[in-house]
């Protein structure tokens, strides 16, 4: 699956799960928060990353929820 | 004096006959033209003749590969051929491998110039179109005569030693050579030119074509995540500190594969990005922000995941071919599997 921030260039190149991240230097962080948060944030990402990958797709899926 | 062609064809065109006699060993026919032979000929008039013809089957060729390739190498070297032409293949896929194998031997080993033809799908294509001129053809037979058309005159500029030209311009697969010219035109009327027939609905051709992306089926979704193991891969660039492979900040040729099993955490001091193409404030800062090793070390902990890899794979996607890109992952993904890797997480910047 694939963690990204520009999800329509992850459709154009074929990923099949597809989560969304904050921004291209930091995809999987925020650096306005404190650390704690952005720990939070980042294991909210990576929780969405590991349910996509336990969803059945039978076509190209950006779970966006 | 007439310029002296080789013809390459199977069992099929020879007329000898279809799959039951896809076995047929390969043999020269000197003096002969067969099938597509003939309107070759008649294409080429004065100007070049088919000194001889070498017929293969289909499954004879993919099954002695190398010595038939070896053979029709030594036939096209002893006929002193000015230029070697195999099939049209359409899209007859053993046939298209023979083609192009054939062709870009007989082109590397003797220095004879080759050229061959067949359809965009055939495997043929991808696998040779960088070794020698692939002229594309419809998907059958049907389309003989204008394969012929195309294929013929290029086969006379090869025998000739002219220069040829682009792909479009001398009907051929794209080899991914780059050729510096100067245009007419500056960029910005070019691109608005194109713009107005875009509008116009009228043809326009592109000058710079998007590569084509493959499509994969998704695979099975993860049944119980507590035993998975998880592996991270990224094209964000996080690499150990000092970036000891030298991956480069743009176009990448290559990846790195590091050894993660000692770091719960991935910090300023142990790891850093390698790429060029964004601000990398704040991945040097905290690298967990592209490889989210902290978090996932958290969950395995915890027991949601089972494990998470003891290595990741790494390259800088910064401008980097989408060919390189394949033959990377082509590569750690079966190192991946055979690591027993259940999924695998790929961050992006």
């Amino acid at each position: 699956m694939h963690v990204c921030t520009v999800t329509p260039i992850s459709l154009t190149v074929g990923a099949n799960r597809i989560v969304p991240a904050i921004a291209i230097p930091h995809p999987l962080g925020n650096p306005a928060l404190d650390p704690a948060d952005e720990k939070k944030l980042r294991r909210k990402i990576v929780e969405k990353a590991l349910a996509a990958l336990c969803t059945e797709v039978d076509d190209q899926t950006v779970f966006d929820k | 004096m007439a310029l002296r062609v080789v013809h390459y064809i199977n069992q099929f065109y020879a007329n000898i006959g279809g799959e039951e006699k896809a076995d047929y060993p390969a043999e020269l026919r000197v003096g002969e033209f067969v099938g597509p032979g003939m309107a070759l000929k008649q294409a080429f008039g004065e100007e070049a003749e088919i000194v001889a013809t070498i017929v293969c089957g289909d499954s004879f060729f993919a099954e002695n590969m190398d010595e038939t390739t070896a053979k029709v190498v030594a036939w096209v070297k002893e006929q002193n051929a000015d230029v070697f032409v195999a099939g049209p293949a359409f899209n007859a896929g053993r046939y298209g491998l023979a083609c192009g194998a054939v062709a870009a031997a007989v082109k590397e080993q003797l220095g004879v110039p080759s050229v061959t033809a067949m359809y965009s799908e055939n495997p043929g294509v991808d696998m040779y179109k960088a070794n020698t001129y692939i002229v594309p053809t419809k998907n059958s037979a049907a389309g003989m005569r204008d394969a012929v058309k195309k294929l013929a005159p290029l086969a006379l500029k090869l025998a000739k030693g002219e220069k040829i030209g682009a792909s479009c311009e001398d009907n051929y697969f794209n080899q991914g050579v780059r050729v510096n010219f100067f245009e007419q035109e500056r960029g910005a009327k070019r691109a608005v030119d194109m713009l107005l027939k875009k509008i116009a609905g009228k043809p326009f051709e592109t000058e710079y074509p998007m590569p084509s992306f493959d499509r994969v089926a998704p695979n099975k979704a993860v049944k119980d995540m507590s035993k998975a193991t998880i592996a991270l891969v990224t094209s964000g660039g996080i690499v150990p500190k000092t970036n000891p492979d030298h991956i480069e900040a743009s176009n990448a040729s290559k990846y790195g594969e590091y050894d993660i099993s000692m770091f719960n955490d991935l910090t300023k001091d142990s790891h850093e990005t390698a790429h060029g193409g964004y601000d990398p404030v704040y991945a040097n800062d905290d690298p967990d922000r592209v490889l989210p090793v902290d978090v996932l070390r958290d969950m395995e902990r915890e027991g949601v995941i089972g494990k998470l890899h003891n290595k990741f794979y790494t390259t800088v996607g910064n401008g980097t071919a989408v060919a390189s890109a394949k033959k990377f992952a082509e590569e750690f993904s079966k190192k991946l599997i055979a690591d027993g890797v259940t999924a695998v997480i790929l961050t992006s910047t």
